[in-house]
């Protein structure tokens, strides 16, 4: 019969399309694994960039993607606090909201492009501050976004029954609602903060890169992403081993954090 | 009461939920008469839904249920089909269009209400557009709800109120000319006025096909009813005439159900 | 006093998203302002791009890096957009939650691999591949159009599986009563009803697709040349500002805020389409 024949079809095509996708991951995460785990060795860690190793590198990407937390979570949590729970229903939040939500899917590059324009080119180099600059514009639309979609689900009794005690506003969303959304918004922090720190674009031409130990934010700073793109367009071996291992490095760091924010919200279910 | 007057008869049925050890339905027996209505009801939790979900396999969209045994469909060649046997695809389309059902919210679909109404028709093969035409208008007329309808076929079936969408529904449904039709408290989600031209509806229905219902409203069970089943935690306790039921049930249970004492 | 204070900060950094903005629209606009005089709207079109000999001018057009970038992503389109609607059929529709489960955190996995990875790996593995089976020397537009599709593959994937999964059981459950298969189920119940978020998805990853620099930018080739097959090298605004940006010189600098300006603009135009037409979602 012909519609089953059809829908045989359909379905196989879509199961297909699953282990399509999945053999994909597989596939990328397989060979980083292998070329990336072949050519680490502990010495890595234990070495700068200019003696072949990524310590400075994983030092200046965590500084930096810290940084630029220290900056957006205050603001973001703070903007989304605003959106829910003092704009909430006004015209202005809403624009805002949306605003924030284009923001959130602005191409890296062009942040990259804005913050040269701003903290490199008038202060005649690249420094580390603009990098940290760059992955804070980053990072405070998602903050914005998950603050303002946790604090929706925190239900309204909770604040009538703070105000009901005859607490203040800002007492009861500090107290109460930010403290009844604590695990969606740290969930929401561990994700973005897995989404900055490998970021490459916007590192680029802000911060660069750095082959030596530096934590002077006012020079060039040491990145792992950008040394990754240079080195794995290098022709000399060592420096595209030193790239997977990197490369590695890397994207088992993000994905522990990605997991990590998954086991919270679990745990807390 | 002779088989010649069963449209369906459950016999020894039991029924587990996937994941789930303790059975949900215990050996249940339930005859379905041939053109009459025959109500299920019982507190939340009972098994009645489970039970009519299991008279048109739709339990089978989802995996790792278990039957035991048998709920028989006694064709019009006077043949016997125990639908539990059934594997393949094309023989669960067959049954559902034999057995339709009728779901607790108004389920249209998102397309207008002449397409909605035509859906299965064109599912189940029908080409011809008059044809089509024809049976769409006999299922709404049938259904109560052509008047409301017939000039604004082509728009969106999402633009009516509840009690108009579930009419389409039932239409819907007719319109494939199935001998029983499943109702799994069809007016859960409606106002009293909806409720009224549903039940209406459903009393017109019985002389062409029949019917099993599935509420938790005990007087719209003996308004519409033929006879009732009192349905407990999985159990079958009751099954007789809805007078019988309502006004002299023999079992102590039921008394207590039908008076309002639990439930 | 705290309360005010409170409030008042809060209300700052809210407005701050909107000052960004407008900031990133005027410092790119302000900067792109030699280059928009000069060249116009024929910047468009113009595929030339070479500087003086001295440096201090030249003629530079955005055609080719936008022609690149515009099939790399219509490339990536093509091949992910069945890809992903397949992977949110079978998460939603087919496999069983024992296997949905975990194939749904597999794809959301791929999702947050950062885009260098892919880039990487690409150039090593994947444009080998190319250049084997298909022509052209590895690198080249089709190589970037493919991985940029794995790439953008698990996100439209995740968003149409999220619109597919709002689907009321009960709707589905009706049309399977009626005894439709599944596969008439999907088309005539699911996709209509999930539609806006599907488009949504399918809009927001192309949106994703045009500004993706890291992936693209070890896969294109970065030449400066019209491809006149599939497989030849060429380059996209994201990878042109990423290898030359920092580089350049006056007019060409303007040259480069001009495209990054154009790619601001239609990338935010995009992603409002897809975010306020197709995904909105009723504000609670």
């Amino acid at each position: 019969m012909n519609r089953l024949l059809l829908n045989k079809l359909i379905l196989i095509l879509s199961t297909l399309s699953a282990v399509i996708g999945i053999s994909f991951l597989f596939w990328i995460l397989i060979t980083l694994s292998y070329k990336g785990i072949s050519a680490l060795s502990f010495s890595i860690f234990t070495h700068d960039l200019v003696e072949g190793g990524i310590r400075n590198l994983l030092v200046g990407q965590f500084t930096m993607a810290i940084l630029a937390s220290l900056i957006a979570v205050p603001i973001g949590m703070m903007a989304g606090i605003y959106l829910r729970e003092y704009g909430h229903g006004t015209k202005l939040a809403s624009i805002i909201r949306n605003l924030s939500d284009v923001m959130m899917s602005a191409p890296s590059i062009v942040i990259g492009v804005f913050v040269f324009a701003l903290f490199v080119a008038p202060f005649g180099g690249y420094n580390g501050w603009a990098g940290v600059i760059a992955l804070a514009i980053m990072m405070i639309p998602i903050i914005i976004s998950t603050t303002d979609n946790m604090l929706a689900l925190v239900p309204q009794e909770l604040r009538e029954a703070g105000m009901a005690l005859g607490g203040s506003k800002h007492k009861i969303v500090l107290q109460i609602v930010v403290r009844a959304a604590k695990v969606g918004i740290t969930t929401g922090i561990l994700l973005s903060f897995a989404r900055i720190i490998g970021e490459t674009a916007p590192l680029l031409f802000t911060s660069a890169n750095n082959q030596f130990f530096s934590m002077d934010l006012t020079e060039q700073f040491p990145s792992l992403t950008v040394s990754i793109y240079n080195l794995a367009t290098y022709p000399d071996e060592s420096s595209r081993d030193l790239a997977w291992s990197a490369a590695f490095v890397l994207t088992v760091i993000v994905l522990c954090i990605n997991l990590l924010g998954r086991f919270v919200i679990r745990n807390k279910k | 009461m002779s088989k010649k007057d069963l449209v369906m008869e459950v016999k020894d049925f039991s029924f587990t939920y996937a994941g789930v050890d303790k059975p949900s339905l215990n050996k249940i027996n339930l005859p379905i008469e041939k053109n009459k209505i025959t109500a299920m009801i019982g507190p939340s939790g009972c098994g009645k839904s489970t039970l009519l979900r299991a008279m048109n396999r739709i339990h089978d969209l989802y995996t790792g249920n278990r039957y035991e045994g048998e709920i028989n469909l006694y064709k019009e060649d006077d043949s016997i089909q125990n639908i539990l046997k059934l594997k393949k695809e094309n023989d669960f389309i067959q049954l559902r269009q034999e057995v339709g059902m009728i779901f607790p919210k108004p389920t249209p679909f998102p397309m207008s209400i002449f397409d909605n109404v035509a859906y299965g028709l064109k599912l189940s093969g029908l080409k011809d557009k008059a044809e089509i035409e024809h049976r769409v208008e006999t299922a709404l007329k049938g259904a109560s709800i052509w008047n409301e309808t017939k000039d604004r076929l082509k728009k969106s079936a999402l633009g009516l109120s509840g009690g108009q969408q579930q009419r389409i529904c039932i239409a819907r449904a007719v319109a494939l000319k199935p001998r029983v039709l499943l109702f799994d408290e069809p007016t859960s989600a409606l106002d009293p006025i909806s409720t009224g031209a549903i039940e209406e509806l459903i009393s017109e229905l019985k002389k062409e096909l029949s019917i099993v219902i599935v509420t938790h409203n005990m007087q719209q069970a003996s308004r519409l009813s033929d006879s009732t089943a009192f349905m407990y935690l999985g159990d079958l306790i009751e099954y007789d005439k809805t007078d019988t039921i309502f006004l002299n049930p023999s079992e102590k249970l039921t008394e207590d159900y039908i008076t309002g004492r639990f439930g | 006093m705290g309360g005010t204070f409170f409030k008042n900060f809060s209300f700052f950094s809210a407005t701050l998203s909107f000052f960004l903005l407008i900031g990133i629209f005027s410092i790119l606009f302000s900067y792109a302002q030699d280059a928009l005089h000069e060249f116009g709207f024929d910047f468009l079109f113009n595929e030339v791009w070479e500087a003086d000999e001295d440096d201090e001018g030249g003629i530079f057009g955005g055609f080719i890096p936008i022609i690149g970038t515009l099939l790399s992503t219509l490339i990536a389109m093509i091949i992910a957009t069945p890809l992903a609607m397949g992977i949110a059929i079978f998460l939603t529709e087919i496999a069983s939650s024992k296997i949905a489960k975990p194939v749904s955190i597999a794809i959301e996995l791929l999702a947050a691999i950062p885009s260098i990875i892919y880039g990487m790996w690409g150039l090593f593995y994947f444009a080998p591949i190319v250049q084997e089976y298909i022509g052209g020397n590895g690198v080249g537009l089709l190589t970037a159009g493919i991985v940029l599709a794995i790439m953008i593959l698990p996100f439209m994937a995740a968003i149409s599986r999220d619109a597919m999964q709002t689907t009321p059981a009960v709707l589905k459950e009706s049309a399977y009563a009626m005894g439709a298969t599944k596969f008439e189920v999907i088309k005539d119940v699911i996709m209509p009803y999930a539609k806006g978020g599907i488009i949504g998805s399918v809009i927001l990853a192309l949106g994703r697709a045009l500004g993706e620099t890291m992936a693209v930018a070890f896969l294109i080739g970065s030449v400066m040349s019209i491809p006149s097959s599939i497989t030849d090298p060429s380059t996209s605004i994201p990878v042109l500002l990423a290898n030359n940006f920092a580089e350049a010189q006056d007019l060409e600098m303007s040259a480069m805020y001009y495209l990054a300006l154009i790619l601001f603009i239609v990338s935010l135009v995009i992603i409002s389409i897809a975010k306020f037409y197709f995904l909105r979602t009723k504000v609670k």
